[in-house]
């Protein structure tokens, strides 16, 4: 059952639940915290409208920069902007930020320990009929390897709303990373949404004590929501963990489902190398050892296609989850 | 702005001397780094450290001082030795660089060493972060100055384009560039390895104002800088040619000695000329 501690969206379940975009979410986020902070600062290298960062420029134009199909140009002037007191969101494509402008970013922003915020869209291969060259299944590996760095994956609009204005806040660089398409809403204004804490989506109803833990981030914590009520219908009970901070990373929340279950499967819309599911599989290899399954990108590319399409053909569906629930309880 | 008078002149040209033997010594002691460069660039160093910078050494966090961003990272043992004689740190410590445990990387790290403004080495991206730190001058109308410090061999750099091209647009004219237009990098001499020219016509497209001064020459470096700060429609770069190895006979215009550091003959040998300013003194 869903967690009735957190608020979240009562009609997930329902046929039609309400939708919404995360760079959606972002873009309301950019706003309130340039409304909060007139030292919070907006990039754009020629995305503005697509990754809507558009509200902000228009808002305070003074503050926006456009530095045009630029992006290593772009994180190098936010650099210079966050060491001078500025708190400066950079937003483009994550294939190309932080895709194309890694070392600048390793460089000038972590290294340097600049305050600067990376928010990388068209994350994930939902992105869909564009193909992979702007589908990014590699940035979190990307981000999570850079000292300094935090790395944030919001679940939905709602939940990136939250995690842009909380980034503003959090001192040193960080990594957002948003969808494309518009996903479901499973969290209410009311959910709490606390940088480095994961948060217990679902868990077994009556007290069941649950044989695996589910471990995802970004919108395939639907998936993973749609896998866990078909699954206690075959009396699999579950806990699904929607992990947005991937780093840092919630240990004790990790640990203790890991220890509770005995089991884990780590679903994210990326390569299954270096991503969520790999800093799990690190955290608990060293705590606790526990068996693990993974869903995502099976080092491969994307291709085009309709978002779901893909999310189906790449084995990221509720039904690719409940087979890896089941393929792990037997490694028990 | 204090006046550049004869005296003031000969105390740079003096300083300079003195950072290029603190150069040697360093690049010896540490075993490893960059020789040409630095030695090139000691006498804009010292007219920047002890001229024209607005700083204050005891404070190198203070809000209001002149920003110098160092593009080409690996030009720093001369920076280091500047910083030294001005006050940032004692001057015992340069022969620490490129040591365990000390605040002198091999490339500058800004949370290391105060003062040093940006983390550096990587190419291309210096102007990008002095055109941001321009840009918070302008939010915040503060009146500080933002230089940045390039190589030429720099110029290969896609990275860099894209901050000339920017810093043209927005018209930043806050920030003055400067260029050690030596003629070498590690490979060999620029126009062998990717031909630069002509640099003043590509800047003057990209809408910069350019100027060219004999990198070596106290009053032709103050007398750019003063004119780049008079420059209100656009970004101004300063093409200040040098020689790389200046002052060591061995090593001008020589590349090979890019990324390498005296052996100790050499660095003997080399201070040996320093100290008698090129054998026109005797010395011991």
């Amino acid at each position: 059952m869903l967690n009735p501690e957190l608020h979240l969206n009562p009609d997930i379940f329902s046929e039609n639940p309400e939708t919404a975009a995360l760079r959606d979410g972002y873009g309301a986020g950019l706003l309130e915290a340039g409304a909060e902070n007139s030292d919070v600062v907006a990039l754009s290298a020629d995305l503005t409208e697509s990754t809507r960062a558009e509200a902000f420029a228009a808002k305070y134009p003074e503050r926006f920069f456009e530095v045009g199909v630029a992006e290593q140009n772009m994180v190098g002037v936010a650099a210079g902007l966050g060491l001078s007191g500025k708190i400066p969101f950079v937003s483009s494509y994550a294939v190309f930020s932080p895709g194309r402008n890694w070392e600048q970013i390793r460089t000038t922003i972590c290294y340097n320990d600049s305050n600067v915020k990376i928010a990388g869209h068209h994350a994930g291969v939902s992105t869909g009929p564009d193909g992979a060259t702007h589908q990014a299944t590699e940035d979190i590996a990307l981000m999570r390897t850079l000292p300094n760095m935090k790395v944030f994956a919001p679940c939905d609009a709602i939940e990136a709303k939250k995690a842009t204005v909380a980034a503003a806040k959090i001192w040193g660089p960080a990594y957002l990373r948003f969808a494309r398409n518009a996903t479901t809403l499973m969290t209410t204004e009311e959910t709490p949404f606390i940088p480095g804490k994961a948060e217990i989506f679902w868990h077994p109803g009556n007290g069941k004590k649950p044989e695996v833990a589910i471990i995802g981030c970004g919108p395939l914590i639907y998936n993973c929501l749609l896998a866990a009520k078909n699954l206690e219908k075959q009396k699999i009970h579950v806990l699904v963990v929607n992990c947005h901070s991937i780093k840092p990373l919630d240990s004790r929340t990790i640990v203790s489902v890991a220890k509770k279950c005995g089991a884990v499967v780590a679903v994210e819309e990326h390569q299954i190398a270096g991503g969520l599911g790999g800093a799990v599989a690190e955290l608990l290899s060293e705590e606790h050892p526990t068996p693990m399954e993974f869903v995502g990108m099976r080092d491969t590319f994307g291709e085009s296609g309709k978002g779901e399409e893909l999310i189906k053909k790449y084995g990221m569906a509720p039904n690719h989850i409940e087979k890896a629930v089941e393929k792990v309880l037997k490694k028990k | 702005m204090f006046e550049l008078t004869d005296e003031k002149i000969k105390f740079l040209e003096k300083r300079a001397n003195e950072i290029r033997e603190s150069v040697v010594k360093m690049l010896y002691e540490a075993g490893s780094g960059h020789s040409a460069g630095p030695l090139g660039m000691a006498d804009v160093f010292s007219a920047f450290y002890f001229h024209i910078l607005n700083h204050k050494p005891g404070n190198p966090d203070w809000p209001d001082r002149d920003r110098l961003v160092l593009s080409n990272g690996h030009i720093c043992p001369v920076r280091y030795a500047a910083m030294a004689y001005a006050g940032y740190f004692p001057l015992d410590e340069l022969n620490t660089l490129r040591k365990l445990g000390s605040r002198l990387q091999g490339h500058p790290h800004r949370q290391s060493l105060p003062g040093t403004e940006t983390t550096s080495g990587p190419l291309g991206t210096g102007l990008s972060q002095a055109i941001g730190m321009a840009l918070a001058a302008k939010l915040d109308k503060k009146k500080y100055r933002v230089y940045c410090f390039v190589s030429d061999g720099e110029q290969n750099e896609g990275n860099h384009w894209e901050a000339v091209m920017f810093a043209g647009k927005i018209k930043i004219n806050n920030l003055t560039m400067l260029m050690d237009r030596n003629n070498i990098q590690i490979d060999g001499f620029t126009e062998d390895v990717m031909p630069l020219e002509p640099l003043r016509e590509k800047y003057e497209a990209f809408n910069w104002r350019v100027m060219e001064i004999n990198g070596h020459s106290i009053e032709e470096i103050v007398d750019a800088v003063n004119e780049s700060k008079t420059i209100y429609e656009k970004p101004t770069l300063i093409i200040a040619h040098t020689i790389p190895g200046k002052g060591v006979s061995f090593m001008e215009n020589d590349y090979a000695w890019h990324g390498k550091p005296p052996t100790k003959d050499q660095a003997l040998a080399a201070l040996k000329e320093l100290r008698s300013l090129g054998g026109k003194i005797e010395t011991e």
